[in-house]
């Protein structure tokens, strides 16, 4: 085959913004992604088969056969999971990634969310660290995702942001109900609510329409392709270089290694499941925190005989994602408009600053309910079974809202993956095996959140509320697990340095939530974005021709 | 809006078409359950969703929709059904000298309140899909025609570009 100045792994987040910036630069580029291309044409609402109650099987992939991963629970028992389990921490796979079918909150960090170490001290046991970088290396790039994939919303009713040298481009959508219940009680607690930003076009933008306000977004395609991910944004805009190739269906066996310790191309399985291999001058992982571990890991060689950039035993550590927390308040008026997405209003006053607790996270009122999601979210008094369960899901089903919010993980260095010694995917790679959790701070965390949602719902004269805490033993990494390939300028306790390039070989970079060090409050997917554009320029900087040298 | 009424009401024939097609077990319409197996579960699951003025889990296609998921995503449940129903009546027979299908609605609700006590495993399976069934989406056979969501008050089929009309002044779905 011939040889590409770069090959990116996976068309997510990460992986298409990357792709658009090489290849306008002029890199000639290949593009693998393990799924499909969907588009708005294969959009079908089927609440039982999605990208978040995938009751039968995702519909954004992986399938549930032959892509199992092995749990070991908190008593170390071993589970097979399938990608439509819970414990499998699934994101997405198809072009698009994740931001195919996403909610699409698209938040800035703050500020301190990257120096959790320094403004709150390591809680003992775990291992909470400052970024390398800070909220003002990525501000511009912030910026420029938010432009370039589209995002509304409206920051002015908060304080509580970081300095930002432009608005959002596009308003907000006009408030649902919900919004208009939540904002004065908010107030009235001296809270500053606001407008959620979102990768939505509340107008025309990007030679798209807007959205028309359906039930079904989270987990779901957006059949007028109002919904701004890197499928219909950055990738499109990559291949209209002529510079970029796209090869989906696509899975990425091992990055290969040349005698002096530098990356020579990758071997991949193509669509009908032929091994291949792709020679390039350099190779991006944008895989999503798990499969990039995975990956690296998978990457052995007698240079790397534990994977690659795994020296220190460092790769596939400090997994993490968000503990969500928080509560439903009941109504006795209908509080449901069925104007979609649903989630409109937040707050970010609870981020950080509660003395005893490191960090917090946001709060705000969740997407459209699907009646499906509310069977086991009845008021605590309610049967489980029979008439009466019958009966309250038709009192409450249109008289409930839902509060709640991402608590920051305080992240643990034996919440990993690791690669499992018997189970095999159907290319025969060894699959990813999770186990561990993040520290138990987080769940102290969380609980003060559940109260904090339950407190904004008694404001709006909610009847009664009852309180969810999460599960408090289960590291949550599914669709925003990050942390495994950690940012840091000490090559013993991190994997990339601060450009992402992998610390012991050159022309390898990490880029997608993998480097997070520390997951924010906060929906990550725009700040996998930011860092994207910013390892990008960083990357093209130092590119000289055809050859890389750092 | 009728053309998507009859859309589902169409595919809810083709997949019955189906499901007699191939049916698995001797002389049986289902594509996994024997008519006995059937009947039990309808017993089980109309505890679960009973009828009162909207319809019962079964009424409602809860059923077609568990049949049809335990040859596809649902196979590896299929021993536990077979199993948890076979269960059931044994709890019967001992109890009332009747299997569960044969007992009085009083009966069956005793029956059903102790497999949640004594087989709590299947009982929860049993109650998702129960539940899966008759709130999800009609294509999989439960929800006939969106019966459930329309006991919800929510507009069956959805109007689509909602937020364009004033719903308030009208009459609202
Ligand atoms: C239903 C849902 C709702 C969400 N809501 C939000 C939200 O509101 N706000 C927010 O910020 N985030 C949200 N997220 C999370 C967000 O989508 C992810 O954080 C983000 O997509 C991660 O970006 P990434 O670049 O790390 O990986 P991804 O976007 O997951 O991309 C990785 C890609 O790599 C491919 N891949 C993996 N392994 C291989 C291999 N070996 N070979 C080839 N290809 C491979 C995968 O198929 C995948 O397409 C949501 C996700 C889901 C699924
Ligand atoms: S709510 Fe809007 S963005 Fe989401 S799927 Fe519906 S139309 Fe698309």
């Amino acid at each position: 085959m011939k040889r590409v100045n770069a090959v990116v792994i996976g068309a997510g987040a990460g992986g298409g913004i990357v792709a658009k910036e090489l290849s306008m630069a002029g890199l000639s580029v290949v593009l693998l992604e393990r799924g499909k291309w969907y588009t708005p044409y294969d959009c079908r609402k089927d609440d039982l088969r999605n990208q978040r109650t995938a009751v039968l099987g995702n519909a954004f992939g992986p399938e549930d056969h032959g892509n199992p991963r092995v749990w070991v629970d908190p008593a170390g028992a071993e589970h097979i999971a399938l990608p439509s389990d819970g414990i499998y921490q699934n994101n997405a796979a198809c072009v698009g990634g994740g931001t195919f079918s996403y909610g699409a909150m698209a938040w800035r960090y703050l500020p301190q969310d990257f120096r959790m170490k320094s403004t709150y001290g390591r809680p003992e046991g775990s291992s909470l660290e400052d970024w390398p970088i800070g909220y003002d290396d990525l501000e511009p790039f912030y910026e420029k995702a938010e432009y370039e994939i589209g995002i509304s919303g409206d920051y002015s009713g908060t304080p509580f942001h970081g300095p930002r040298r432009r608005p959002l481009p596009m308003p907000p959508l006009p408030p649902n109900r919900e919004f208009e219940i939540l904002e004065p009680a908010a107030k009235r607690l001296g809270l500053h609510p606001f407008h959620i930003p979102m990768a939505r076009n509340a107008v025309p933008y990007n030679g798209r329409g807007s959205c028309m306000r359906c039930r079904w977004c989270v987990g779901f395609a957006c059949e007028v392709d109002a919904k701004n991910g890197s499928q219909n944004t950055v990738i499109p805009t990559a291949l209209s270089t002529g510079n970029c190739e796209l090869r989906t269906k696509c899975m990425v066996k091992e990055i290969l290694t040349d005698n002096g310790g530098s990356a020579r191309g990758v071997a991949y399985f193509d669509a009908d499941g032929h091994l291949q291999e792709q020679p390039s001058d350099i190779v991006v992982v944008s895989a999503c925190a798990i499969e990039s571990a995975r990956l690296l890991l998978n990457s052995k060689s007698r240079l790397f005989p534990n994977g690659m950039g795994n020296r220190y035993d460092q790769v596939g550590r400090n997994l993490q994602g968000h503990h969500y927390t928080g509560a439903v308040g009941y109504f006795d008026f209908d509080t449901y408009d069925d104007i979609g997405p649903g989630a409109s209003i937040a707050v970010t006053d609870y981020n950080h600053g509660t003395p005893g607790l490191c960090g917090g996270g946001l709060l705000a009122n969740e997407f459209i309910r699907l009646p499906i999601q509310m069977i086991d979210r009845m008021p605590s008094d309610t049967p489980r079974w029979g008439l009466g369960h019958k009966r309250a899901m038709r009192d409450f089903y249109k008289r409930n809202i839902v509060v709640m919010g991402p608590t920051q993980q305080i992240p643990a260095a034996d919440a990993r993956v690791t690669l499992d010694s018997t189970v095999r995917d159907k290319w025969g790679l060894p699959v990813a095996r999770i186990s561990g959790n993040v520290h138990p701070h987080t769940f102290e965390i969380g609980k003060k959140q559940a109260d904090r949602a339950a407190a904004w719902l008694k404001e709006t004269g909610a009847v009664s509320i009852s309180r969810f805490a999460g599960k408090g033993v289960l590291v949550s990494a599914g669709q925003h697990q990050a942390g495994t390939c950690r940012m840091g300028d000490d090559p013993r306790s991190s994997v990339v340095n601060k450009q992402c390039q992998i610390h012991d070989v050159d022309n390898v970079f990490v880029i997608d939530s993998s480097v997070h060090v520390t997951n924010g409050g906060f929906n990550p997917a725009l700040t996998i974005m930011a860092i994207a554009y910013y390892a990008s320029e960083a990357l093209l900087r130092n590119w000289k021709g055809t050859q890389f040298r750092s | 809006m009728l053309t998507r009424r009859r859309f589902v009401t169409a595919s809810a024939i083709a997949g019955a078409g189906l499901a007699a097609g191939c049916a698995a077990r001797k002389n049986s319409a289902w594509e996994f359950l024997s008519e006995k197996d059937a009947r039990t579960l309808t017993a089980i699951c109309d505890q679960i969703i009973p009828a009162d003025d909207f319809p019962s889990a079964s009424q409602a296609g809860v059923l077609t929709y568990v049949d049809r998921q335990l040859v596809r995503h649902f196979q590896r449940f299929q021993k536990a059904y077979i199993k948890g129903l076979n269960h059931a009546n044994l709890l019967s027979r001992k109890r009332f000298s009747l299997d569960l299908a044969e007992a009085t609605p009083q009966q069956k609700l005793q029956i059903v309140s102790a497999i949640e006590q004594q087989n709590p495993e299947f009982f929860e399976l049993v109650r998702s899909h129960t539940l899966q069934g008759y709130y999800g989406s009609p294509r999989h056979g439960g929800n006939r025609e969106g019966v459930s969501w329309r006991m919800l008050g929510l507009s069956e089929p959805p109007i689509r570009g909602s937020a364009q009309y004033d719903l308030a002044s009208g009459s609202r779905p």
